[in-house]
């Protein structure tokens, strides 16, 4: 007698529990990822310029974060007298809350077979499947600025407000830039929801069956351009590297969050690796195949994950900041005509070859 | 359960709305609108129409209040613009209640049916939303829907041109 396989809708409970369990574990590994990406960039960083990186505490420097996380916890939260409390409070929560909330449509890894009381159900890994899932993680993007924006404003400080405003006109010139530069995935897989683009990667590659068939259809090789543009325009989007005006350093003494210390400065901190774990997920599931490829379902999964933050730990290594009409320059005359055009040759190419 | 959250949310939403004006500091009238279009959008989930709903957060609060808010951070507004009490508050909420009424007198007026059209729940959960208002603009709807377009273009031009003075 074949298992009768049900979907959790039929058991409510089981349910209930099912998803708690996924948003735990979803959650804790999103968050032992952040503490962990800053370990591992302080020490690929460090090799990268012929240092050492973190060593002392513990082995190679392995409890380096959460002695950072402590250091932080226990120093003297300061709020400015001229600071407007409401927001200044809000603005780091408003960060980070987005960048999290955004794992909640990603799809981790296939359906997990699961047998209770002689009966198969089919959990889907993922917290959520939204027929609007992309949709979903753009409004999401467009609520992150809100933390940047809120932080500058707030500190009621030069420094605050110039690196607010710095990231306000920075995100939403590249939001749009990443924003379009998806428009063409959906025009190939013709859905919105994350799980539906996965599968539709897992077909032959370019829908050619004389090539081998572990080629899959990842939308990496038939929009290449797109795969660039959405990681550029991402990259900018949260701050990353060769795009980090809004805190630069030198000019702005870290600019939006000058003012701020304490916990709330760690959740500025948290909330830019949460950004980047973020990101190097969508770009995974969007153009790499999700959890598609040799390994078990979540390990691909991690794994494409690990290689995109390296690899944004890498740029860091190697590229300078840009000045900011360079930026400007970059994110309107050159990547949204790019995406524009893309989006043209793209429906040009499914009306005649689909 | 969709009615509790349906309450929950109206009342934070009229909450919220009500605090937009309220608040004497400009960027905190700013977040209250924030506040109140994702309880809109909330709502509309509520409504079987995601996809308005993520429109309504990408372009509402992702787009049109970021603007807001970085105008008020260029002007550099002060707490003090809204000075705590004016006349406008009572004609204003004189103007609400009177539209409150109206909307009710005209809600209660007729009696449902019962009849419904050929968008029903199902077919949403089948279809999904987007699909029908995609296939509802390209083909029902086309003409206004390229006159939309060619606005907001005229719209893109004029900005161009007003902010170019010489080139």
């Amino acid at each position: 007698m074949t298992p009768e396989v049900l979907s959790l809708s039929n058991a409510p409970a089981l349910w209930a529990a099912a998803m708690l369990v996924k948003i735990i574990v979803a959650f804790s590994v999103l968050m032992g990822i952040v503490a962990y990406a800053t370990w591992v960039e302080r020490k690929v960083i460090g090799r990268m310029q012929t240092r050492l990186g973190p060593t002392m505490t513990g082995p190679n420097g392995l409890l380096q974060p959460i002695a950072d996380g402590i250091k932080l916890f226990f120093k003297e939260d300061i709020i400015p007298n001229e600071a407007s409390k409401f927001a200044f409070v809000l603005a780091p929560m408003m960060i980070l809350a987005p960048a999290l909330i955004s794992m909640a449509v990603i799809p981790f890894g296939g359906d997990y077979h699961f047998t209770f009381h002689g009966v198969t159900y089919l959990i889907p890994m993922q917290i959520t499947d939204l027929n609007i899932g992309i949709l979903f993680i753009l409004a999401m993007a467009g609520l992150g600025v809100y933390g940047i924006v809120l932080a500058g404003l707030s500190s009621n400080s030069k420094y605050s407000l110039l690196g607010g405003i710095r990231a306000s006109a920075q995100m939403i010139s590249y939001e749009l830039a990443a924003g379009l530069s998806i428009i063409t995935i959906f025009m190939l897989s013709e859905t919105l929801s994350l799980s539906g683009i996965v599968a539709a990667q897992k077909e032959v590659l370019w829908g050619i069956t004389a090539l081998p068939s572990w080629m899959h259809n990842w939308y990496i090789f038939s929009q290449p351009l797109a795969f660039g543009l959405f990681v550029v325009g991402s990259m900018a989007e949260i701050n990353r590297t060769p795009f980090d005006l809004p805190e630069a350093e030198t000019e702005l003494v870290s600019g939006f969050c000058t003012e701020y210390s304490s916990m709330k400065y760690a959740l500025f901190f948290m909330a830019e690796y949460a950004n980047m774990v973020t990101i190097s997920a969508i770009a995974t599931t969007l153009f790499l195949g999700g959890w598609d490829g040799p390994f078990y379902g979540w390990i691909n999964f991690l794994v494409k994950v690990f290689g995109f933050m390296f690899f944004f730990i890498w740029i860091r290594a190697t590229f300078p900041r840009l000045r900011y009409d360079q930026l400007m320059q970059l994110g309107w005359k050159v990547m949204i005509p790019l995406a524009l055009g893309n989006i043209v040759v793209t429906a040009i190419a499914v009306l005649l070859w689909q | 359960m969709l009615s509790i959250l349906f309450y929950l949310f109206a009342v934070v939403s009229i909450f919220s709305a009500f605090y937009v004006t309220k608040s004497r500091s400009p960027v905190n009238s700013a977040l209250w609108l924030v506040t109140t279009f994702i309880c809109f959008a909330v709502l509309y989930i509520t409504l079987d129409a995601p996809f308005m709903a993520a429109i309504q957060i990408m372009v509402y609060a992702g787009a049109i209040m970021v603007l807001i808010v970085f105008v008020i951070m260029l002007l550099n507004l002060g707490t003090a613009v809204k000075k705590r009490y004016t006349h406008a508050l009572v004609w204003g909420g004189g103007m609400s209640i009177l539209m409150l009424i109206v909307t009710n007198f005209f809600i209660r007026r007729s009696i449902p049916t019962g009849t419904v059209g050929d968008i029903t729940t199902q077919t949403i959960k089948s279809y999904g939303h987007t699909e029908l208002i995609g296939r509802a603009m390209f083909t029902d709807f086309l003409l206004p829907f390229e006159i939309a377009s060619i606005l907001l273009l005229v719209a893109i031009i004029g900005a161009v041109v007003l902010s170019k003075r010489e080139v």
